[in-house]
């Protein structure tokens, strides 16, 4: 069961007086599957696991060594060469069924296909993750349920698109800048579909016409033809060839005149400014109609004629416009090749960008935060007395990166304690180490030895130990906190170590969380990731001794800590056994 | 915290105040004990607004036998919503610490187009169709109408005020424009009317400066404000220039086509009514007979723009007999129009006096002076007979007779310029004919001779002793304040060269050369790169703005700018403008940072505080001098050097550098706040020029940022804003202190420590 496979040959029969095909038998968690040696055969079986329901065994003393697997509506039966070997497969297909009939009570809701979506994506991305699923989901330890729910979070945060950063928009104006060939009138025009988005969320009346004339009234190219001569009319500032052009050509009008759906927008938007700058209810108020203080108004003077009066744009408002677009970044989420899609995804957030006002408009909510807005503005902050101290809510994105440097902050301080006002150098370089020796020995020789300081003995042994100690840990201890002892250690070894780690964690979060045992299917996870741990304790006594004699000492330190967790574990583990025996005698060794 | 001043117990909503906040505050006391004039110059960003509002506030409250109103004066209404916001806050501490009895009424007032609710009316354009709007609803015949045919449309909110009659009051409290509507939208009331009711009983009024200096809208709106009134004109820089406007008019050919039309209607009006309801017609003839122009006590829905001239001028007699009857003076009008339309069809530029003009209308159409005068009243009275309440397409007409009301009334200071062109484009004709007043001491007269106190103040008075002529008062105080610091948080520069060596300047002569455009472009792509957040351009005109923008853009630097920072720009669309402000506060907030590019004398440069993160940056790029080949500002600079011996020259430099400073004067708004001003123009190293700056930033202005290339100014402001990021005591503990508490504040009235300031 541990590795989760076996193999045995079998004999498959449909009822206990058939002769039976001779074939293999294969188990796994997952499925039982059967196949005969006869190639020709027919007979092949492959059924899941969680669909059999129950099995049965023959006595240990009868003369057929055989198993009865049922599922809700067929039963199959196994015919082994030995008793043994059917012992085997026996044990697997019991604890293979429990283990499903258990998952299954577990995760009662059925998984959505969006959830079972994000568990493969994030294992995709999480090759630790895709590793611990492997080898205690495919091990039969843990549960798929179990194993997720522990990590929620994880998941939610992937779903919140977390990690990818969205792309700004460029702050660049798209501009017609003429490519002419020199010889012929032919100028040519640069599109790529992020221009083309651009173009779409700059201005709205350039979308709405292509969703209202491609493909019906003209194709996609006739259209930003027309929208390029457009661009060109303008950037020629000739009001009235613009004018004239689009007396002709009602289409080509639309690009021409001004936008009357941005003029509804602002109309709407400058309900929503903040008073303290809205220049609008100046206008409102201004009874003599000021004209601003001896500023000349050049511009004014140009009027030609009202006609031409849609067709004038200025290039200030298509600064403005696109800085608004760039402030307000990129709005959705489409795949830029397609145009009409991206037309479409802008015209129902703009929509949606409505509806959402005016349901913040009729509860007032705007002017509320407005009014709060305008008075915290106007306090003066220097003036104000000292506040409450100011406390900004921590928040720690990854929480192993703040525990392991606390732990080190822990470690130190709790080193300095112990060797009390001196601080201890625990890094002495050789030379240092050499330096003081020396000192010492010199000094011994003009004080002379008064005494035997102490037994040569002991000091030889403790000299060869610091020795030792000082010249494997010089490079790799304390020189700087990105350095680690691992870095030092074989890759293989530092790898399995830290695979290891994380499943002994894995292990322990999941056994430490079954407590208190109140439901048998928790005594049953409990029993299963006791046997799981129980068997990474030899493999990190192997790692051990595997590793080279200069490593041996510092890889025991770093495998220490894991053992200890695990020991404590399983001491907890039997004290609960015999707690729970002695309180329920009549219940001799749970249901193991 | 709260102190006393001599006998006033002054309530300061905050817990330390400035030094210079209280010496301020002990100069407008003693200018309010004194009942006089007080001029006071002040830095911006020390707090003017609030320690104005407490102390007078507060001195009200310390004389509960005979209060003082506060008549607070903004130049707009995004100003007064600032001001009302700390009014508020000050409410709010006041009550706190007094009880109810401290409570006040205190509120906004705008127009019809600001404070409507009705949303068929408020939809409207502009300020006057709102007008109009609403009229049509709300005046007293198309009412009285109503109650008989209920299909008569009325606006509900104004028959709800009132039906309230007087129960249609604002409890005590502190109302912006935004809860002026909140408050009239939950009861049912109209909020403008209510608001113009409540101004008589209110505490303090914030409104706008034509409310009291345009006689036109004081004449219906400050008419009952009473004499024991405190008005303060905030950033009052413009005054003169507001001054001016108000009593000036602009009559163009369009102007005079809308009035033809006006006359028109109403003549047909005039037939339809003497074959309907002739009695209506001789109940005015017979009025206006026994001398009154006014019909006496009008419904407050009917009221309409006042007489134009200054309430002592007009006059208490009978309309002269030759245009009592509604035929007569249509005709009259006729004639002067077709005058008008003559003489806007010279080829010259014509320049007289109020005599002459009047003179020569007498002798070509036989108008005199006196039926002159009496046109703004005879017009009203016939616009009330003939029920009109579309005053949006009567504006024409109301134009002619307000010019000549104020021709027939006024001798001096005003004369009368015809233009048939604008010089700057010889071929298109646009003829206008303007009555330009020269003296901006009319107009303000009555608000000085009215109420016993009036505070002028703002953070650019320099020179000081030029507004007392300018304006013709006596201020009993009149004092500049300086700043002082707790570290150098102003950084102002002069910038005469670009990064070639070259010198920049908007002289007439370099404005278009394209290596000063390429070197102005250049300073802001390199500032924009080093300075955080929000970085303000100011330029000259909006036509050298376009013109140098569209060269960026065309030579690349533009786009260099934006991959730095957004750009937004002004324009002369105010919604656009208002937008654009909107967003770059936006992305100022969301750390992107942007850059505005802005218009000297422009409606932003006039109000919009870029404080804190939204500039930590401006560049004047150029020196704003008006166009001084304006016949208007010609004539004005003649009339200033006649009459108060004032040179062309000083008062133009003069108007230019308050506009700069003006400007620049945006960065800063409280001294833990900081900022860096350029002036990008050769023209700020002359001495004569630079000195006309306000001597808060005369005194930071080091000599070696006199003469500065962009690449030292670059240095310069890496330095500066490296120094400013440090953390400092905000007390100012070593030397001066900056930073006053109320123990400070208690031990100096106890005359332990000499004064500090």
């Amino acid at each position: 069961m541990a590795d989760g496979h076996v193999i045995k040959r079998a004999k498959y029969k449909t009822s206990p007086k058939d002769p039976g095909v001779p074939g293999v038998l294969e188990l796994t968690t997952e499925r039982l599957v059967f196949k005969s040696n006869d190639p020709k055969s027919p007979t092949k079986l492959n059924v899941e696991f969680r669909m059999i329901t129950a099995h049965k065994y023959s006595k240990e003393n009868s003369k057929q060594a055989l198993l009865n697997v049922s599922t809700k509506d067929n039963s199959y039966i196994f015919q082994f060469d030995s008793v043994a070997n059917r012992d085997v497969c026996r044990d697997f297909v019991g604890s293979a069924i429990a283990f499903h009939a258990n998952a299954k009570a577990v995760s009662t809701e059925n998984l959505s296909e969006a959830e079972t979506n994000r568990r493969v994506n994030l294992m995709q991305g999480n090759s630790e993750i895709q590793r611990l699923h492997q080898q205690f989901v495919g091990g039969g330890v843990l549960s798929d349920a179990e194993f997720w729910a522990t990590r929620k979070k994880l998941l939610d945060q992937n779903d919140g698109r977390m990690p990818k950063q969205r792309m700004a928009l460029k702050n660049e104006m798209w501009t017609v800048k003429p490519l002419s060939d020199g010889q012929s009138n032919r100028v040519t025009f640069n599109l790529t579909p992020e221009i083309i988005h651009q173009i779409f969320a700059e201005k709205p009346a350039v979308r709405q016409a292509y969703l209202n004339f491609v493909p019906n009234k003209m194709t996609e190219k006739e259209f930003w033809t027309k929208y390029s001569r457009a661009e060109y009319l303008h950037s020629t500032r000739n009001v009235v060839a613009a004018a004239a052009e689009a007396a002709e050509d009602e289409e080509l009008a639309v690009f021409l005149k001004q936008d009357d759906m941005l003029a509804n927008e602002a109309r709407r938007k400058i309900r929503r400014v903040d008073p303290t700058i809205d220049i609008d209810a100046d206008e409102g108020d201004d009874y003599t109609h000021l004209p601003d203080h001896g500023l000349s108004r050049a511009d004014s003077k140009d009027v030609l004629d009202p006609i031409y009066e849609p067709y004038r744009r200025s290039f200030s408002q298509n600064l403005n416009q696109h800085a608004a677009v760039v402030l307000q970044g990129r709005l959705v989420d489409v795949e830029l090749g397609d145009t009409r899609s991206v037309a479409e995804a802008l015209a129902k957030t703009k929509q949606a960008e409505l509806a959402n006002e005016i349901s913040n408009n009729s509860n007032g909510n705007l002017e509320k935060g407005l009014s709060d807005r305008i008075s915290r503005m106007t306090e003066i902050e220097d003036l104000q007395g000292p506040r409450d101290p100011s406390v900004a809510p921590l928040s720690i994105k990854d929480p192993r990166d703040y525990f392991d440097s606390q732990q080190a902050n822990a470690l130190n301080a709790f080193g300095d304690a112990g060797s009390g006002a001196k601080p201890l150098k625990f890094s002495v370089y050789s030379g240092e180490a050499y330096d003081s020796l020396r000192e010492l020995v010199s000094e011994v020789r003009v004080k002379g030895f008064s005494k035997p300081v102490m037994n040569p003995e002991i000091a030889l042994q403790v000299l060869n130990v610091l020795i030792q100690n000082i010249s494997s840990t010089k490079h790799s201890l304390g020189k700087s906190p990105h350095d680690s002892v691992l870095d030092t250690l074989p890759k293989v070894t530092k790898d399995e170590l830290l695979h290891h780690w994380t499943s002994i964690q894995e292990l322990l979060k999941h056994f430490w969380s079954s407590y208190p045992i109140t439901k048998m299917y928790l005594y049953e996870k409990v029993t299963r990731l006791k046997d799981a741990m129980s068997q990474v304790y030899p493999k990190l006594q192997e790692i051990k001794e595997s590793v080279q004699s200069d490593f041996r000492h510092q890889v025991s330190l770093l495998v220490q800590p894991m053992l200890q967790a695990l020991d404590a574990a399983f001491a907890y583990y039997d004290a609960d056994v015999q707690k729970r025996s002695a309180k329920s005698g009549e219940k001799p060794n749970g249901f193991v | 915290m709260k102190f006393q001043i001599e006998d006033v117990t002054v309530y300061f909503p905050y817990e330390n105040i400035y030094p210079e906040q209280y010496s301020y505050m002990i100069e407008l006391k003693r200018a309010l004990d004194a009942k006089g004039h007080c001029l006071l110059e002040m830095p911006t960003g020390t707090g003017k607004t609030i320690a104005l509002l407490s102390l007078i506030t507060s001195y009200s409250l310390s004389k509960p036998s005979n209060p003082v109103k506060l008549l607070y004066c903004t130049r707009t209404v995004h100003e007064m919503e600032k001001t009302l916001a700390e009014l508020k806050l000050l409410h709010n501490y006041q009550v706190k610490h007094l009880g109810p009895s401290a409570r006040i009424l205190a509120l906004g007032l705008s127009s019809r187009k600001n404070l409507c609710v009705n949303p068929a009316v408020v939809s409207a354009e502009n300020r006057d169709s709102v007008d109009a709007a609403c009229r049509k609803l709300t005046a007293s015949w198309v009412r009285a109408l109503a109650a008989e045919d209920p299909r008569v449309p009325t606006c509900e909110f104004f028959e709800n005020y009132e039906k309230a009659a007087s129960d249609a009051v604002l409890p005590p409290g502190v109302y912006t424009l935004q809860d002026l509507r909140t408050f009239g939208k939950e009861k049912g009331w109209c909020p403008y009317f209510l608001a113009r009711h409540m101004v008589q009983f209110a505490n303090v009024v914030v409104y706008s400066y034509q409310y009291l200096l345009d006689p036109k809208v004081a004449g219906i709106i400050s008419k009952e404000m009473q004499r024991e009134s405190v008005v303060v004109f905030d950033e009052a820089h413009n005054i003169d220039n507001v001054c001016i406007e108000a009593l000036s008019v602009r009559v163009r050919s369009q102007t005079l086509e809308g009035a033809t039309r006006n006359l028109n209607k109403m003549s047909q009006e005039i037939e339809r009514l003497k074959a309907t309801d002739a009695g209506r017609l001789r109940a005015e003839y017979n009025r206006l007979v026994e001398g009154l122009a006014q019909r006496g006590n009008l419904p407050i829905s009917d009221t309409w723009f006042a007489n134009p001239t200054l309430p002592a001028d007009i006059l208490k007699e009978a309309v002269p007999g030759n245009i009592r009857r509604a035929e007569h003076f249509l005709s009259v009008l006729r004639r002067l129009v077709q005058y008008f339309k003559g003489r806007l069809q010279t080829e010259n530029v014509e320049k007289e006096g109020p005599v002459t003009f009047v003179a020569s209308i007498n002798a070509q159409v036989g108008i005199d002076q006196k039926m002159l005068k009496f046109c703004y009243d005879r017009l009203y009275s016939l616009m009330l007979t003939l029920e009109i309440t579309d005053t949006e397409e009567f504006m024409h007409i109301q134009t002619i007779c307000d010019l000549a009301t104020l021709v027939g009334t006024y001798t001096r200071g005003f004369s009368i310029i015809i233009e048939p062109f604008d010089e700057r484009m010889p071929h298109i004709p646009d003829p206008v004919l303007q009555l330009c007043c020269h003296d901006a001491s009319l107009a303000i007269k009555p608000v000085f001779e009215r109420f016993q106190s009036v505070v002028i103040t703002s953070g650019t008075l320099s020179p000081i002793d030029l507004y007392p002529r300018l304006l013709n008062f006596n201020p009993v105080v009149s004092r500049s304040f300086t700043m002082s610091l707790t570290r150098d948080c102003i950084c102002p520069m002069v910038l005469t060269r670009g990064s070639d060596q070259l010198p920049v300047s908007t002289k007439y002569d370099l404005r278009s050369d394209p290596g000063v455009e390429k070197n102005y472009g250049k300073l802001l792509l390199e500032m924009v790169s080093v300075v955080p957040d929000g970085v303000v351009c100011f330029f000259v005109s909006y036509s050298y703005m376009d013109g140098i923008v569209n060269s960026w853009h065309e030579s690349g630097i533009l786009k260099e700018i934006m991959q730095h920072k957004l750009v937004f720009i002004e324009t002369q669309d105010v919604v656009e403008t208002t937008l654009a402000l909107d967003n770059y506060r936006r992305a100022c907030d969301c750390g992107r940072g942007a850059v505005f590019f802005s218009v000297a004398r422009g409606k932003v440069a006039e109000g919009i505080d870029f404080d804190r993160h939204y500039g930590r940056l401006v560049i004047m790029f150029g020196v704003p001098f008006q166009y001084t080949l304006s016949r208007i500002l010609l004539a004005r600079l003649e009339y200033l050097r006649e009459t108060f011996q004032i040179k062309e020259g000083d008062f133009l430099t003069f108007d230019a550098l308050r506009q700069a400073a003006q400007c620049v004067g945006r960065v800063i708004r409280s001294k833990a706040d900081y900022g860096m001003m350029i002036f990008a123009d050769k023209r700020y190293s002359r001495h004569d020029k630079r000195s006309k700056l306000p001597s808060w930033i005369l005194s930071h202005l080091r000599d070696a940022h006199l003469n500065l290339s962009t690449d030292m100014a670059v240095h310069i402001a890496r330095e500066f804003l490296r120094r400013m990021a440090q953390p400092y005591d905000k007390t100012g503990a070593m030397g001066k202190r900056t930073l006053l508490s109320q123990e400070d504040l208690e031990k100096m009235s106890n005359g332990v420590s000499d004064m500090l300031f």
